[in-house]
């Protein structure tokens, strides 16, 4: 890592660099970027949008017609809550199957994945009848329920190969110093586990947040998520692009700013088993 | 090292997790089942009873059944390619010293943060539209006859559309496994005298290999189910041109509410998904164990 | 555990349930999210101050999630909303299935015989009212008068499609960026299908024949596409495969468009100085019919309010839609954003205010179009369903969306007009066939 490079070098791979992550933020910037324009200038070729007047009144339009934190709030009690509740199931599932592996445990683990390739579109009719029965429908509980499962997989997935990278010794040396296997948990993994965790975490938060299939569709007015604020402005009667625009940016900055804030720490965990 | 008491508490442990899921899998599982040999459309009731093979037989014979499949293969081969081949390339970028690498890491990534609906939308609203788009201001200005790329090339669309979103995690995955690389191994190589491009593909690559298929295995299970994205943009158009197998049980079971027939569909798809995952966990399985 | 979880799910329902009961006045009404249910939403307060112990919860939604979501819960009886916001296209079929509450009781001061007469046939089920129309709609030409002057041509009142495509052919000028003609291209029900069926009608054609038979393999037909193919190719803007109403309004009113044959709503926004840059050089024409055919094609629809049947809360919901489809609620919008905005053919008595026919140059022609529409004989020929741009079967979703698809195809150049007839013969029969009315 802390290899010399010529400053001449470095010069030119910043170069390159910025360019090419320019480009890839571009779209989103464009968004942003319109979302301070009044309707007539979105359309406008790239250059006259730039010149043209900023405004804030696309994001006051935006939350005069839809209650933009009631939205913003049921998506993340959702998100939230159904990886926690996700995490606090799959931990113990994870722990055993990394420190105590049976003949089984890889086929138990490509199991759990499979289970997540059934399209949501051809269950949607026997799940809703299912909600209907239960009550669920239009409940933050039945959406944390759908998306807990849904995660689920990915989430045993994730903390098992992390996990299976604490290295088994320290384990032992805690057995043999009499720890039983609560403390065992408690005091010498859980602290190890920590990064693997918390980036498990933020990865089902985020993937929570963006599925927009179940929480559109189960939901009415009480639990509608952001998902279901951008469907009101998706295509509407008349020009739309700096309203979608505005919306879209209230949509996703709350995910992006926790996304760049903990990039270090989702980093850090996320190896899926992918390093060695 | 374990004991029988850990084995009892390791299954104890992993219990709720296979029960739920196995409930998650077989309930809405059989349920589809049963519908798949019901005569059962939502906006006729009534006019239930048991019908057979029939809805699988329709499904089998939609005239758009062979696009779906050969689109779904395009669109999740396609991804996978641009994903892995990207992703590596910007790892190595990445992984360069380079000034405000937190910032070109932050900007790298923040696709993967943005919904799919929304980045479907702001795609073909403000890029691809042949009259206000960027892109048609853009051949305009240079003086080209704008492209219709939603209508012309509506797979590739797509495949860019979704590619866009997943380059990140591609990226941060690959990012991770190189950075986990010996550098002194790369030292060494440097040493003896080989090139650049030796080390990429005779020390890199190899050790890359592990983490790109876990990034095919994750993605995979993901792009099968790809489906916002062909919803808002083209609506599986023009004719079936961008018709996947998700976005044919979609038209079966939303769009026309026939439950059987949506229903057969989704069977056939799992059974393919299942095909599909086999192939990836045979592939996985053993760079896994390696 | 998992008993625990179902135990924790099970509160929550009851819970649920419990909350439900308590706050008995809130309505969930389910809308689209066009300009005049937007516009609703905003003058919420007079209804309020009328009825403060009625609560409005909104859900607005983009056309095909909300028609969606709003299917789906109606059909397994969900009880998600308690008035649904639907078209001509839902009444009749879901009238017919006792899914919908009869609205044959309203108050005479609502004035039920006011509606106007097409709009009310299209949304009674055996002599019951079943939905409120909000605002309704047909289709006709908005042609730029500018334009035409400048060719030397003059638009009749009455035009036929051979004066259209001349029309077409004089104001097209794609060095400007003006192309002479802009119809609906995306792949849709309501969007392409919808245009094309009505053109098919006024060609003397039909979906389908007193057996169910699809009718694609006839002339008619095959005149329209022709005739369709040729007009979009020639004068059409680019990339029309993916335009719909919106994305021709927004070319209509920068200016783009010599012509447009549209829903007659457009008129208003056209004309608005605020969005359009051609607002004072708008002229109307009825819909264009092939010579000799009686049939013009112009369509029919009104965006309704319906309440779902076995809701707890129908009264209120009632009371909700009285309110929102009144001559009070014209009054209202009138006074708050000028008579040009007021949601447009519902009521004769509109028709019949000067105040109204002064601001809106477009209502004369807006009321014969919809007079002109007759969903229970679209076609020249005798047909075995009711809709004018639409059959009424549950069916006809996804059938009118594939056809949609091949047209579409056609359109972008990936097959030939031919082509997509012939493939929207045959999926249609199998559908048909698949659900049993064709044996």
């Amino acid at each position: 890592m802390a290899r010399k490079v010529s400053t001449r070098r470095k010069a030119i791979m910043t170069a390159i660099a910025w360019v090419i992550a320019f480009l890839i933020f571009f779209p989103i910037l464009w968004t942003i970027i319109l979302s301070f324009k009044s309707e007539g200038d979105a359309i406008k070729s790239p250059l006259q949008v730039l010149t043209s007047h900023w405004s804030f009144e696309s994001y006051f339009v935006v939350q005069e017609r839809s209650d933009y934190f009631r939205h913003f709030w049921n998506s993340v009690v959702i998100s939230l809550g159904s990886t926690l509740i996700a995490l606090v199931i799959a931990i113990p599932a994870a722990w055993a199957m990394a420190f105590v592996p049976g003949k089984r445990t890889k086929d138990v683990l490509m199991w759990m994945l499979s289970t997540k390739m059934m399209p949501a579109v051809g269950v949607l009719v026997p799940i809703y009848l299912m909600f209907r029965d239960w009550g669920l429908l239009d409940t933050r509980i039945g959406l944390v329920a759908v998306l807990c499962l849904m995660n689920l997989p990915i989430v045993i997935w994730m903390l098992y190969t992390y996990f299976k990278e604490i290295p088994n010794d320290i384990l032992e040396a805690a057995r043999m110093d009499g720890a039983t296997l609560s403390s065992e948990i408690l005091y010498v993994l859980t602290p190890m586990a920590v990064p693997g965790i918390a980036s498990t975490l933020l990865l089902n938060v985020i993937l929570a947040w963006n599925e927009a299939f179940w929480t559109l569709n189960l939901t009415a007015a009480k639990a509608a998520p952001l998902t279901a604020f951008i469907a009101a402005y998706s295509s509407p009667e008349g020009l739309f692009y700096a309203k979608l625009s505005a919306a879209s940016t209230l949509a996703i900055a709350p995910i992006l700013i926790l996304g760049w804030f903990s990039q270090k720490q989702l980093v850090r965990g996320l190896t899926f088993g992918a390093v060695k | 090292m374990s004991t029988q008491a850990s084995r009892a508490a390791a299954r104890l442990m992993i219990s709720p997790s296979v029960i739920l899921l196995l409930l998650w899998m077989a309930v809405p599982l059989g349920m589809t089942l049963w519908f798949s040999f019901q005569r059962y459309n939502l906006l006729m009731p009534g006019q239930g009873g048991f019908t057979g093979w029939d809805n699988y037989y329709y499904f089998l014979t939609d005239p758009a059944f062979f696009t779906a499949l050969k689109n779904t293969l395009v669109l999740v081969g396609g991804v996978l390619l641009i994903t892995v081949v990207g992703g590596i390339l910007l790892a190595l970028l990445l992984d360069q010293q380079i000034f405000g690498q937190g910032i070109v890491r932050v900007l790298v990534i923040a696709p993967f943060f943005v919904m799919p609906t929304v980045s479907a939308l702001v795609w073909k609203n403000m890029f691809f539209n042949p009259v206000n788009g960027i892109f048609a201001h853009i051949a305009q200005a240079i003086g080209l006859p704008p492209f219709d790329f939603l209508a012309q090339a509506p797979m590739l669309s797509i495949t860019l559309i979704v590619a866009w979103q997943w380059l990140p995690f591609a990226t941060l995955i690959l990012l991770t496994a190189l950075q986990s690389l010996d550098s002194e191994q790369l030292e060494a190589a440097e040493m003896d005298g080989a090139g650049a491009f030796s080390r990429f593909f005779y020390i890199m690559l190899p050790h890359l290999a592990r983490a790109a298929t876990v990034v095919i295995l994750i993605q995979t299970i993901f792009l099968l189910s790809t489906f916002a994205e062909i919803l808002v943009t083209t609506n599986g158009g023009p004719g079936n041109a961008s018709t996947t197998l998700t976005y044919l049980v979609y038209v079966q079971s939303l769009l026309q509410f026939d439950v059987g027939g949506g229903a057969a569909g989704g069977i056939i798809a799992v059974i393919l998904a299942n095909i599909v995952a086999i192939f990836l966990m045979r592939m996985i399985g053993k760079n896994l164990e390696a | 555990m998992t008993i625990s979880i179902r135990a924790l799910l099970g509160a929550c329902a009851l819970g649920a349930l419990a909350t439900a009961a308590a706050a008995e006045t809130t309505i969930t009404v389910a809308t689209v999210n066009n300009g005049d249910m937007v516009r609703m939403q905003g003058l919420m307060d007079d209804f309020n101050k009328l009825h403060p112990d009625i609560k409005v919860e909104w859900v607005t939604l983009e056309e095909n999630v909300l028609r969606q979501k709003v299917t789906t819960d109606i059909a397994t009886k969900g009880g998600q909303f308690d008035v649904l916001t639907i078209g001509t296209y839902e009444v009749p079929i879901w009238g017919k299935q006792g899914w919908l509450v009869p609205l044959d009781d309203m108050p005479d001061s609502y004035d039920v015989n006011d509606l106007l007469p097409a709009i009310r046939k299209g949304l009674t089920v055996d002599g019951k009212l079943y939905a409120a129309p909000f605002y309704g709609e047909s289709s006709f030409v908005m042609y730029r008068k500018d334009l035409m002057e400048k060719a030397g041509m003059e638009m009749p009142e009455k035009p036929t499609w051979s004066d259209i495509e001349k029309a077409a052919a004089a104001m097209t000028d794609k060095e400007n960026g003006i192309y002479g003609i802009c119809l609906r291209g995306k792949a849709g029900w309501g969007e392409n299908a919808a245009f094309l069926t009505t053109m098919d009608n006024s060609m003397g054609g039909r979906w389908f024949d007193m057996d169910w038979k699809p009718q694609f393999d006839t002339a008619p037909w095959k005149e329209t596409i022709t005739r369709y193919l040729d007009l979009m190719n020639n004068y059409g803007p680019p990339g029309a495969s993916s335009n719909g109403f919106n994305e021709n309004l927004a070319l209509f009113q920068q200016g783009k468009c010599g012509m447009w044959i549209d829903a007659t709503v457009a008129a208003s926004f056209v004309t608005n100085p605020k969005d359009s840059t051609v607002a004072d050089k708008v002229g109307f024409a009825l819909a264009p019919n092939k010579e000799g055919v009686d049939k013009r094609a112009n369509w029919l629809w009104a965006w309704s309010l319906a309440i779902p049947a076995g809701t707890q809360k129908e009264e209120a919901a009632k009371t909700f839609i009285e309110w929102a489809t009144s001559k009070h609620y014209t009054e209202l919008v009138a006074e708050k954003e000028g008579w040009a905005n007021v949601p447009p053919g519902t009521r004769t008595s509109l028709y019949e205010n000067p105040k109204y026919l002064e601001a809106a140059p477009f209502a004369k022609l807006t009321l014969d179009s919809i007079n002109a529409a007759d969903p229970t004989h679209p076609a020249v020929e005798d047909v075995p369903y009711t809709g004018v741009q639409f059959v009424a079967i549950p069916e006809f979703q996804a059938i009118g969306t594939a056809v949609g698809q091949q047209f579409s195809a056609a359109l972008a150049g990936q097959i030939s007009g031919e082509q997509a007839l012939q493939n929207a013969q045959s999926l249609t029969e199998r559908e048909m066939k698949k659900a049993g009315y064709i044996k």
